[in-house]
């Protein structure tokens, strides 16, 4: 039983994981909680589904390609709804961000319209039981996407020339360009990333639950974002515990105490983590000497 | 080399820089001196491009770079080591080092001077996988440095090098910029420890409320009673 959780705790957080990270990336350049990550998500799950069910893609074909489209929206989505705010007050580029979220909300209701779409699994249905742990193929492709994807970054962050303008970026935004980054760049490219890793997370949502809607980004946006204040926000290796915790912690509460405890677990963890540790689980350990 | 034409630059509706002029020659040190909040750190930062100004023109070789973003000014051959160092805490030096040669692609030359770099400092040897964010505030200021030179500039901008240092470790850094120098490049030198600075460079201005008071050789500016009073501490 426990193991069982456990497991089905992990699988839930490496979404969470992938979802957060679009979170804490932007944060940790920008400042910026970009409130309509959830969106862009749905927007993921639409474009995979489109795809597939009505251009009959093949469904990792439809994966890379909903991932470059939730890049490039994520991406337009900074230069026309923050980057025009760059200069201005935080709580500026937040209002901003809500209203993105809304915006893009409504957008998908208005070309898609309000009603669920079907999203089928490519994969044949297949379950793999064992004393401890029963688990499908389905669960088992998305823990292996979520996490191949997290090495992927990991890899890119702290070993390309990209990754670490990224990093140097994210620490001081002006001493980077002073160095020759140019930080509009990697403003960029760190939205297309985010986005790209939200809209992983969507696709692999929608064919899990074969269900997508306008409004599928709302609960799961907020999960990542709780998922990466808990990890300490604005670090990457913070956001990928982050979520995993949480899906543990959700997966737990839901089997132990009550399945209607599942969301509240998940807020309860955000109000404890801002009162006892608001610097996240990762917090800063070193400090610059001045 | 340099040229700094009546540049203006402000914050928001405060005046910083009230019509700047500055030259600095090819292959001289150059130190820009003056008290607290005169204008010095705002200079460098409209030189490098990280502040425009609302006049002026800056020209570096010729060529007119005033409102030029900074990633492209480094390209030119300006690299600036900002007040207070600014090294990347949560990377190493090594990292650090290598953020300093971002704008190369020659990697074989990026080798060699990062073995020049760590000639200059020896301190950093050995401590290449260090994170910076350890080192200490002299080490720090010797990879920020360092780090500077990694991108081959023409016109080092150093601000307040010797800020929070030992006087040890003051006297080392600024044989290290003669040294730099010696090795052709080019310094614009700001500082508060007026005396160390205009010992080391040839010609120096006085700043002051964003003002250009005094230019001189930088052995006159030492002999001089005004300086002597409120830089010198007589
Ligand atoms: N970000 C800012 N916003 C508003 N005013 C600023 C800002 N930075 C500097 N100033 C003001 O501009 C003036 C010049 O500041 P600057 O930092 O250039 O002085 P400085 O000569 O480098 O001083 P210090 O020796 O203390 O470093 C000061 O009056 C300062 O208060
Ligand atoms: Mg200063």
């Amino acid at each position: 039983m426990f193991v069982q959780q456990l497991v089905n705790g992990i699988i839930l957080g490496s979404i969470y994981s992938l979802i957060a990270l679009g979170y804490t990336m932007v944060y940790g350049i920008i400042m910026l909680i970009n409130f309509a990550h959830g969106e862009i998500y749905m927007f993921g799950a639409f474009a995979g589904m489109i795809l597939v069910v009505f251009y009959d893609v093949p469904f990792f074909l439809a994966f890379l390609l909903a991932m470059a489209f939730a890049g490039l929206v994520g991406l337009t989505l900074e230069y026309l709804a923050y980057r025009p705010l760059r200069r201005s007050t935080r709580l500026a580029a937040l209002i901003s961000a809500i209203g993105a979220s809304i915006f893009l909300q409504n957008l998908a209701l208005l070309i898609m319209g309000a009603r669920p779409y079907t999203f089928p699994s490519p994969f044949t249905p297949r379950v793999y039981q064992s004393t401890l742990l029963t688990i499908s193929k389905l669960e088992i492709i998305i823990l292996a996407i979520s996490f191949l994807l997290m090495i992927g970054l990991t890899f890119f962050i702290q070993k390309t020339k990209i990754g670490k303008a990224m990093r140097a970026a994210a620490q001081d935004i002006d001493t980077a360009s002073l160095m020759g980054v140019n930080v509009n760049q990697i403003i960029s490219i760190t939205f297309l990333i985010g986005s790209a890793l939200g809209a992983a997370a969507g696709v692999m949502v929608g064919i899990y639950f074969r269900t997508v809607t306008p409004t599928m980004g709302l609960m799961p946006g907020l999960k990542g974002f709780v998922a990466a204040v808990l990890g300490g926000i604005g670090r990457i290796p913070g956001a990928m515990l982050g979520g995993l915790l949480l899906g543990i912690a959700e997966v737990m509460a839901a089997a132990y105490i009550s399945s209607q405890y599942r969301d509240a677990a998940a807020f309860a963890i955000l109000i404890l983590v801002l009162l006892f540790k608001p610097a996240g689980l990762v917090g800063s350990a070193i400090q610059e000497k001045v | 080399m340099l040229t700094v034409e009546g540049i203006s630059t402000y914050y928001g509706n405060i005046q910083a820089l009230k019509e700047i002029n500055l030259k600095v020659e090819e292959g001289e040190i150059v130190t820009l001196i003056g008290s607290n909040g005169a204008g010095k750190t705002t200079t460098l930062l409209t030189i490098s491009g990280l502040l425009k100004p609302a006049r002026g023109r800056v020209t570096f070789c010729s060529r007119d770079i005033t409102g030029v973003p900074p990633h492209n000014i480094v390209k030119m051959g300006i690299s600036h080591v900002p007040e207070g160092r600014r090294i990347f805490p949560q990377m190493t030096l090594m990292e650090n080092l290598e953020m300093g040669a971002f704008s190369r692609t020659d990697k074989r030359e990026i080798k060699n001077d990062l073995e020049k770099v760590f000639h200059i400092f020896p301190q950093l040897k050995g401590r290449e996988k260090q994170l910076a964010g350890t080192l200490s505030g002299g080490e720090q200021q010797m990879l920020a440095m360092g780090r500077a030179l990694m991108s081959r500039p023409r016109l080092l901008l150093l601000d307040e090098p010797s800020m929070g240092l030992a006087p040890m470790i003051v006297k080392e850094i600024f044989q290290i910029i003669e040294e730099i120098n010696s090795q052709g490049t080019t310094i614009l030198l700001v500082e508060q420890n007026a005396q160390m600075a205009l010992k080391t460079a040839q010609k120096g201005y006085v700043l002051e409320t964003g003002r250009i008071v005094m230019q001189d050789n930088a052995s006159s500016l030492l002999e001089n009673d005004d300086v002597r009073k409120s830089y010198l501490g007589e």
